[in-house]
């Protein structure tokens, strides 16, 4: 494993750690960004540029600010202090740790791991357009659909209200 | 360890804290990220697999990636939506208190 991965791999998973576990809303939406920061660099390391920028267009620009709004919105640090639950909570971190410890013993035990390294593979956004617009229309379109149905969806349940009154 | 192994311990590591924060903590935008979060994790072992399995100039896990990113977006958007729809009714995102399913 190289430096570089190490340095990454650790910068994620922290910020993934502090996104799940620090007490203000925005504190974990900050952690959030940084760890997905660090998911398109690990994804610039793997040599897929454009999947690199896309997370960082995608997941940074608009889903990050759209969870900032949302905050913004709820006035979430304005919540009052949770009652404990810590039947839950150690129920629901006895579940997560097993679903690690199941993961990580099937990559060990996986034949699929060979030692040597296979030569970076390019991926171009010319071979990328081309994939997308030859092989994979059908799901591009779909996807493109989604999406109007999801802008149009997700404006009408947040304007709903306003309606009603 | 080989360096597919290390991409994948690496997400499987995301994916739970993703998992132990949806199921510990109680805050609906929390639930959110974290199944962001665990999303994410399978983007990551598409390409990794994609650096290092065969056939790499087919493309196939950078299109996955892709697309999964296209319904994560679409789906975070629904999710906020209806986060905040709930906020306006019962003034809550604490997902404790939302028990009204007509309220």
């Amino acid at each position: 494993m190289s430096l570089p991965f190490v340095i990454l791999a650790l910068l994620t998973a922290a910020a993934a750690m502090g996104a799940m576990s620090l007490r203000p809303l925005v504190h974990c939406v900050l952690a959030l960004v940084v760890s997905l920061s660090g998911l398109a660099c690990l994804y610039l390391q793997l040599g897929a540029q454009f999947a690199g920028f896309a997370q960082l267009l995608v997941y940074i620009g608009a889903v990050g600010i759209l969870i900032v709004f949302a905050v913004l919105l709820t006035r979430g640090d304005a919540m009052p202090p949770r009652r404990s639950l810590v039947q839950g909570r150690v129920f629901g971190l006895g579940v997560a740790v097993s679903v690690l410890g199941v993961l990580v013993w099937a990559i060990s035990r996986s034949c699929l791991m060979s030692p040597t390294l296979p030569p970076a593979p390019v991926a171009t956004v010319e071979q990328i357009g081309d994939a997308l617009m030859t092989r994979f229309v059908l799901p591009l379109e779909l996807v493109g659909l989604l999406l109007t149905a999801a802008l149009m969806g997700s404006v009408m349940i947040a304007m709903q209200e306003g309606e009603d009154k | 360890m080989t360096p597919l192994a290390g991409y994948l311990v690496l997400s499987s590591l995301i994916f739970t804290v993703g998992l132990a924060g949806v199921l510990t903590r109680r805050n609906a935008i929390l639930v959110l990220i974290g199944i962001e979060l665990m999303l994410n994790a399978a983007n990551l072992n598409f390409i990794a697999f994609w650096r290092f399995g065969a056939n790499p100039e087919a493309l196939t896990g950078i299109m996955f990636m892709i697309f999964a990113m296209g319904v994560a977006a679409a789906e975070a958007a629904v999710g906020l939506a209806v986060i905040i729809a709930v906020y306006r009714r019962c003034k809550t995102t604490n997902l404790d208190e939302m028990k009204l399913l007509k309220g």
